[in-house]
């Protein structure tokens, strides 16, 4: 299936890391997401960024400890790009998503970067079934020349530990 | 004996199974009474209940069951479940306790099963004894450790487990060995994999070198397009190459990697990785330091005999499959007749560079990931499995890919003529026979037939 094109819209961007301006940018990436934009949703992110969603709750480190994802800049482009392969049989049919993004918080802030916390839900619909997942992310942002960008983006499912079927549309 | 009985052995030909074998839910409860209570059972590692009081609750079969380390250090398998009104007593997955208490009525059991205390024992009927083994958290009938690696059985007789494993010995020492202190540890946490399917189709993906350049193209191709000028923290790198080693041609499983089978439905797939092509490769610097280390513990010549050992998965029949080169084991856990639980683990070499470790964390990410690139994939296979075998489509699914190549083996075994041979799924089917007619899965032993396949189809 081809995803229909859009036109890129600008990234949001306020000129100020306050908690408004952030949950501006969380809530495009996640319209990215959920409308299958992963070549954009990748071009948040800055060109040795990391995004990690742990296996355990309270994870220290993704490299003493397996984690549902845990991808550096390579793998990341190659996780986004097998998503717009037709033979990714795993998204035969694709999911349709739709996520909610809330109570975001600036916990750590310098002039040009800061780390935000936010809550989400999102809901995964694929194949008659419906699967509901939740938790907190962290974002590390940062102001580069085309707007606000990802260092590092980190995501506690609440049932991280739980048996989970494939994870492929990412959260 | 049931109706059934008269059925099972039909169900099997030669080059095909019936497709009631992974959708009938009268022969999966029979195949957890006589495979699951029968055979050895993987049960889990010592290293993960090291002190006394230790344990770890997990399932035998569907059966709750709790390993643990008892007060004389001793390892056990009880199982999970309260003498006096049958509540499950130990409900979190593992911890260290004193003892194990009921939280239904506070029925109290040493580690080792046998209850230790009753209140309100006063109000039994003459002749409640509390010393009655029968008033326990009973004891798997056979327990037994292979190096560490903790097996139970459900039957009190039968062959012993170093013969049942038979050859397959070698594969565990083989996780073993690669240790320079010759000793490892279960480490890292576990994944999860759920899926909507028959236990069964998980163990017959586990060896299929004809299926990654089909199933795992996606990933496969989008490996092989990813420009290595990208920044690495070195564990996507690993990730990768083995992506893109899945895209080897038929003709490298054809030419390059063998199959060999053992009764009791084991088997493993050979010569796929040698260390000099391997993920971590000769020229990793990681590897070079771990080759190092090898040497000055175990001697040059040690090593070189213990590297060259080169086996991807090994599958010991019903539930445990492990690869030694990076360190990964899995343990299938049957639900339903259409569900199954997957819980994998990884293993630290004791001695071995802490970066050696990074690298099976991130080679278990990709190949044993629940968000993993390729196995999501595989997954989906499974479950569409088991939605096609819900159609009204075929009743026979074909085993029979290398049928006439089979060829006998040492150590009693049966190998393919090279790793796309489907030798290992009739190997188990000949195993699950023998378990389900008459509870011997020695009938792995069979010789093969090959004229029996051209006799069927006519």
């Amino acid at each position: 299936m081809t995803l229909p094109q859009r036109t890129v819209q600008p990234r949001p961007d306020s000129g100020a890391f306050d908690a408004a301006a952030c949950e501006t940018f969380l809530v495009h990436e996640a319209r990215l997401l959920d409308e299958g934009r992963f070549d954009e949703w990748l071009s948040l992110f800055t060109a040795d960024a990391w995004y990690w969603v742990p296996s355990e709750p309270n994870q220290a480190s993704p490299r003493d400890t397996i984690s549902l994802i845990y991808d550096d800049r390579r793998l990341l482009e190659t996780r986004v790009r097998r998503l717009a392969s037709p033979r990714i049989y795993s998204q035969e049919p694709r999911s349709r998503t739709s996520r909610m993004i809330g109570n975001v918080t600036i916990e750590e802030a310098a002039a040009d970067a800061c780390t935000v916390r936010s809550k989400f839900q999102l809901l995964e619909y694929r194949r008659e079934s419906q699967h509901i997942f939740g938790g907190t992310s962290l974002h590390r942002l940062v102001r580069g020349d085309g707007g606000i960008q990802i260092v590092w983006k980190r995501v506690d499912l609440v049932n991280c530990d739980a048996p989970h079927e494939g994870l492929v549309v990412p959260f | 004996m049931t109706v059934l009985d008269n059925e099972l052995s039909q169900l099997i030909a030669p080059g095909r199974v019936h497709r009631r074998l992974y959708t009938d839910p009268t022969i999966f409860e029979l195949e957890m009474q006589r495979i699951f209570e029968a055979a050895w059972v993987y049960i889990g590692h010592e290293s993960q209940v090291k002190k006394p009081g230790d344990y770890v609750a997990t399932q035998m079969g569907r059966k709750p069951v709790v390993l643990v380390r008892d007060g004389g250090g001793k390892v056990r398998v009880i199982r999970n479940q309260c003498a006096h009104r049958g509540a499950l007593v130990v409900a979190t997955d593992k911890g260290n306790a004193p003892e194990f208490t009921c939280c239904y009525h506070g029925w109290t059991y040493h580690l080792d099963g046998r209850l230790k205390a009753v209140p309100l024992n006063h109000g039994y009927p003459a002749g409640f004894d509390p010393t009655d083994p029968k008033l326990a958290m009973l004891q798997v009938p056979r327990v037994k450790s292979y190096r560490g690696f903790v097996f139970a059985s459900g039957k009190s007789e039968g062959p012993g487990l170093e013969e049942w494993l038979g050859h397959m010995t070698t594969s565990l020492d083989d996780m073993i060995d690669r240790a320079p202190e010759g000793e490892i540890e279960a480490a890292g946490g576990v994944f999860r994999h759920a899926y909507d399917g028959n236990w069964k189709v998980y163990f017959e993906n586990l060896c299929d070198a004809a299926h990654p350049l089909f199933t795992h193209r996606s990933s496969i191709e989008a490996a092989q397009q990813q420009s290595d000028d990208v920044h690495s923290d070195g564990t996507g790198e690993i990730a990768i190459r083995q992506m893109r080693q899945n895209g080897a041609p038929y003709s490298f499983w054809e030419e390059n990697v063998g199959i060999w089978t053992y009764p009791n439905g084991h088997s493993f797939l050979g010569d796929y990785h040698d260390d000099a092509k391997l993920v971590a490769a000769l020229n990793d610097p990681v590897f070079r330091d771990y080759i190092a280390t090898m040497e000055a513990k175990q001697g040059k010549e040690k090593t070189r005999r213990t590297l060259e050992v080169r086996r991807w998965n090994s599958n010991v029949y019903p539930n445990l499959s492990f690869m030694s080169q990076f360190q990964q084991l899995r343990v299938v856990h049957p639900i339903s007749v259409n569900e199954t639980v997957v819980h994998t683990y990884n293993y630290r070499l004791k001695g071995a560079p802490a970066r050696m470790f990074e690298n099976t964390i991130s080679f278990a990410n990709i190949v044993n990931g629940t968000g993993s690139l390729v196995l999501t994939d595989d997954l989906e296979i499974y479950t569409r499995i088991g939605l096609g075998l819900t159609s009204a489509g075929s009743e026979w699914l074909e085993i029979g890919r290398g049928y006439a190549g089979d060829l006998p083996a040492e150590h009693g075994g049966r190998r393919g003529k090279n790793s796309t041979s489907e030798v290992y799924i009739r190997n188990m089917f000949d195993a699950w026979l023998g378990y389900m007619a008459d509870g011997d899965g020695a009938r792995g032993t069979r010789a093969p037939a090959p004229q029996a396949v051209a006799e069927m189809r006519q």
